[in-house]
């Protein structure tokens, strides 16, 4: 059963189209990454899915419902948790409040809340730094902490915008690794990056846009080898060859 | 934790027996303002400090609560004393409008419009003279003689309204608050429902607000719009309160009301009679200057900064010696 279906989005501000009758669904339990050049709408596509911007046209369904017209915390409480591009830390809060706000969500006493950011923290790696303000992590800690704040919302599928966008080699391993473990506990994940080491070998399967319109779907490697793709990323000499 | 729990008995025991000790109207008459402005910068503490929408009108709350106990009393007949209760009540519909027309702004934009929130209120007031007596104003008989009732009725007021805040903060509403103030869009993509936390917050925040001026009705006798709907003596002055007490602690407001309300009454009398009588118009000026010196060396306020102006105390100690 598809767990979220996007009909033939589109997004215009004013006479740009930013998304343009996009169509891709995830279905329960994988890993869809959604790629193109920069400017091409993939952060729009995920700010329609939570309902940051009104769509222009199209449909957008979660478990066969259409969320269209929902507020963007009602998105939340459906199931679907989002991190973003530009971090967003809850900057002079400490890293474990960071979670326990998030984590208000699901559960209502503050105990609950504790124990359930606790727990998301030790899985992402964050336990140990639990007391720091948000604002003292470096990047790779706090795209770690946009990724345990959503978590703890208990999503059923999840948007990651460029979550690995500025980390270091070993700092990217860790990445996969935390992004594969979120998938083995059985959330579906929709994920839009740019280092094709991530997105290649995580993916299982790729859509990639450019100028709002779909140009290739399907296997990492048949996207890899799709000459549009390839005209889209580097150029029209490198796809005729 | 334990040395601040004593420390904190010990000034409340100070509070209770205060009044019994020092007779002087005029010292107990000090101590009750300070402890409405205790209230009302708690309660723009809640609102600005904690959820990070600045109030510049919380005189609308304080206005709209003196003039509900007022009225009241004035055209039902009823004692100004329930205005406690309907005052709140009432500020908190006047928080509603202003929710349905202000958060529709964010950050500096909330911040005009309820400026311009409060001057409107207070034109309203001075105008429909049928129900406010305009410019006339109110005036009712007070309840008490002695002083000894109002200053406990405002030490109450003044110590639920600081514990109800510190409850609020501890509990789930704490944690979206500062979340919303944090990042207003992150908050809302981890689920929390912002319009509806930051109106809670107002909502909270003008009822203790309207609590205190229908208190303020009830111990001073008289208010007219130019004094409750005040920008400069309501509004600004539970701002100033806030940023020198320190902005999102919850004793922050305590000690920024003691010390502008000390401030205010230093320079109203000139000094206690010791400067010439010009300086008590220079109070104005005072005010601009320590809040530039705040900001400069004590962002967070006296109480957000003590560490640092402990440590700068100790440095300085040694160096004179």
């Amino acid at each position: 059963m598809p767990l979220l279906e996007v009909k033939n989005l589109t997004k215009a501000f004013g006479g740009l189209m930013a998304v343009d009758d996009v169509s891709f669904h995830v279905e329960d339990g994988e890993i869809v990454g959604l790629i193109g050049p920069n400017g091409s709408g993939k952060t729009t596509t995920f700010n329609c899915i939570n309902q940051f911007f009104p769509v222009t046209s199209g449909n957008i369904l979660f478990k066969r419902k259409s969320i269209i017209g929902l507020k963007t915390h009602q998105i939340c409480h459906l199931g679907i948790g989002r991190t973003f591009q530009v971090v967003k830390p809850l900057a002079r809060m400490t890293v474990l409040e960071n979670v326990t706000a998030s984590a208000f969500c699901r559960v209502n006493t503050i105990k609950e809340a504790k124990d359930e950011a606790l727990r998301v923290l030790e899985f992402c790696n964050l336990a140990d730094q639990k007391d720091k303000l948000a604002k003292s992590l470096p990047i790779a800690g706090r795209k770690r902490l946009e990724i345990a704040r959503s978590l703890a919302t208990k999503p059923e599928l999840l948007l990651l915008d460029e979550t690995a966008a500025g980390l270091n080699p070993g700092e990217l391993d860790e990445a996969i690794e935390l992004i594969k473990k979120i998938r083995d506990i059985g959330i579906s994940i929709l994920i839009v990056e740019h280092i094709m080491k991530v997105i290649m070998t995580i993916s299982d399967r790729i859509h990639a846009i450019n100028f709002g319109q779909t140009i290739a779907e399907g296997s990492p490697r048949e996207v890899a080898n799709n000459p549009a793709v390839i005209e889209a990323y580097l150029g029209e000499q490198h796809a005729s060859r | 934790m334990k040395k601040n729990h004593l420390f904190m008995i010990i000034l409340g025991i100070f509070f209770l027996i205060f009044p019994l000790v020092i007779h002087s109207h005029y010292y107990q008459h000090l101590v009750i303002i300070i402890f409405m402005w205790v209230v009302i910068g708690s309660s723009w503490n809640l609102l600005a400090g904690y959820t990070g929408q600045v109030s510049f009108g919380h005189a609308i709350f304080f206005g709209v609560g003196a003039y509900t106990a007022g009225i009241f009393a004035t055209k039902l007949g009823i004692s100004a004393w329930w205005g406690m209760v309907f005052g709140g009540f009432f500020s908190m519909l006047a928080g509603l409008f202003v929710g349905w027309v202000c958060f529709r702004l964010r950050g500096p934009y909330f911040a005009l419009a309820t400026l311009a929130g409060g001057e409107i209120i207070r034109l309203i007031a001075t105008n429909w003279e049928s129900l406010t007596e305009g410019m006339v104003g109110i005036l009712i008989i007070q309840t008490f003689k002695s002083k000894l009732s109002y200053y406990y009725i405002a030490f109450v007021l003044a110590i639920s309204c600081i514990y109800v805040i510190h409850l609020i903060m501890k509990s789930k509403w704490g944690y979206y608050f500062v979340s919303i103030r944090e990042d207003e869009d992150a908050a809302s993509s981890l689920g929390i429902n912002t319009s509806l936390y930051k109106n809670i917050s107002l909502l909270v925040s003008s009822f203790f607000t309207g609590m205190a001026g229908a208190f303020y009705m009830n111990y001073m006798a008289f208010i007219d719009p130019e004094v409750v709907f005040s920008l400069h003596y309501v509004s600004i002055m539970a701002i100033l309160v806030g940023i020198v007490g320190g902005v999102a602690t919850i004793w922050g407001p305590a000690v920024g009301a003691f010390v502008m309300v000390g401030l205010q009454e230093t320079f109203r009398s000139s000094f206690f009679g010791l400067a010439p009588k010009w300086i008590s118009q220079a109070h104005a000026m005072a005010f601009g200057l320590l809040v530039i010196f705040v900001i400069m060396f004590l962002a967070n306020g006296i109480v957000g900064d003590w560490s640092k102006i402990k440590r700068n105390i100790f440095r300085i100690k040694p160096s004179n010696a």
